[in-house]
């Protein structure tokens, strides 16, 4: 692919204000799990911008396809059926090929499959909730799971999340290295919620919110959801340690 | 040049292990074994080491539910993925953070120095990055060797303004071939954290 020609060097800083902060009292539990002190910058070196290749034989036949990844023969998880998909590009709009995506959700009453996990809506027996895939050339991917349902969580005494589904992504360099959250379109609690409230800026909010996507709507079998992601991308590099044109 | 907004992170919350070590959460026959579970996958070179460590809040409790990475160089110094790495190591580990100690650990080797950008070496290091409830953008830091003689001349070290604070950021011999490397989120030993 010509980007591989592109020179690369670091990777461009991190713009604080297109993430939530350490600190967000109505998200309790960072009160006493954020750093205090700034943190430290430098610029990226090989250790930063390499980082972990999986190749595709990593996957399974029905890794992206939670319905069915975890369920019994000829069975299939129960709730709203869904397509999540979209393109992973980096902050200069080059398609991201080859980098691994892990998902992982509550099932579509909202209960997670986790020991930890004490909240009354049941368990589905044909559904896992954890998924991965590998973006293609032009970086996109694609899911088929059920609609996650919003839940209960002991932080106010009231507060339920929304429907979401957490993504993991690995870029080519580690200093991509990028965990959030999938919301979906019109839903009422994203909102109230303080997980996300912790991002000051609406406009980055609203880029986590996947809009439905009826184009990609199977007919009789699935909606569809559209969730495009950035990851951080690598400035041209000086040469030989000079300014070019100087 | 076009610059869009990086997506925004978010918690990778208290159910992380579901997404990324199925098998520690008890989700078996989905993925064979969890990504990351061994660094060491043949005859590798250099000298075999453990590293171990808790991570400690802002009061001292050890997060239980924590996920750590290890991304590190061979010991020859280079990355899987460069020409000549050790095609018997991957350089990545994954941790779930035991769910009684909050211990994590990662058996892998020492790795060998790598070049900075603007010239010279730095010091052998491993770098982690955590994840967990509470924590909404994952934390990276290093972990560096004691007793290093190129810890003196370590280019990302010497940006440390806060000369006490080096020490958080070097490991613990703790016994023949085991590191012990502990992480302060909060507080006066808070550990150096970086903004890559």
């Amino acid at each position: 692919m010509s980007d591989t020609k592109i020179p690369q060097g670091g990777y461009a800083a991190r713009q604080p204000g297109h993430h939530p902060v350490a600190l967000y009292p109505p998200y309790r539990t960072s009160v006493k799990r954020s750093p205090q002190a700034a943190p430290l910058s430098f610029p990226t070196s090989m250790g930063e911008e390499s980082g972990p290749v999986f190749e595709h034989d990593l996957l399974g036949p029905l890794d992206a396809d939670l319905l069915h990844n975890f369920a019994q023969d000829g069975a299939s998880a129960i709730g709203p059926r869904i397509i999540v998909h979209g393109k992973v590009r980096d902050q200069f709009d080059r398609p991201v090929s080859g980098a691994l995506i892990e998902v992982w959700q509550a099932n579509a009453g909202g209960r997670y499959r986790h020991k930890k996990e004490g909240y009354i809506a049941p368990l589905d027996p044909n559904f896992g909730g954890c998924g991965r895939a590998i973006t293609r050339d032009n970086g996109s991917y694609e899911f088929r799971t059920v609609l996650p349902g919003p839940y209960p969580w002991p932080n106010g005494p009231n507060d339920w999340r929304p429907a979401h589904i957490h993504f993991s992504l690995f870029g080519a360099g580690f200093a991509q290295r990028l965990i959030t959250q999938m919301y979906f379109e019109g839903d009422p609690l994203i909102w109230r919620c303080p997980i996300v409230g912790s991002i000051g800026d609406k406009s980055a909010v609203e880029r986590l919110i996947a809009p439905l996507d009826m184009n990609r709507t199977v007919p009789m079998d699935a909606r569809a959801y559209e969730f495009n992601i950035t990851l951080r991308g690598r400035r041209q590099t000086m040469f030989e340690n000079r300014m070019e044109g100087l | 040049m076009n610059d869009l907004p990086e997506t925004a992170s978010q918690t990778a919350g208290p159910y992380v292990h579901i997404g990324c070590t199925p098998n520690f959460a008890g989700i078996t026959g989905v993925y064979d074994e969890d990504l990351g579970a061994r660094m060491i996958t043949g005859d590798v070179s250099g000298e075999r080491i453990t590293l171990t460590g808790q991570i400690f809040d802002g009061t001292g409790t050890p997060l239980r539910d924590a996920m750590v990475e290890a991304w590190q160089a061979d010991a020859g110094g280079l990355y899987a993925g460069q020409d000549g790495a050790d095609p018997h190591f991957t350089g990545f580990g994954r941790c779930a953070c035991d769910q009684d100690s909050g211990a994590f650990t990662f058996e892998t080797v020492k790795p060998g120095a790598t070049p900075w950008p603007q010239g010279g070496m730095q010091a052998p290091h491993i770098t982690l990055w955590i994840v967990a409830r509470g924590i909404n953008l994952g934390l990276h830091t290093r972990v560096y060797f004691p007793g290093d003689p190129a810890l003196e001349t370590d280019p990302v070290l010497g940006r440390i303004e806060h000369r006490v604070r080096v020490q958080t950021l070097i490991a613990e011999a703790e016994k023949d071939g085991v590191y012990r490397f502990n992480i302060h989120l909060q507080g006066a030993d808070e550990t150096v954290f970086f903004d890559v």
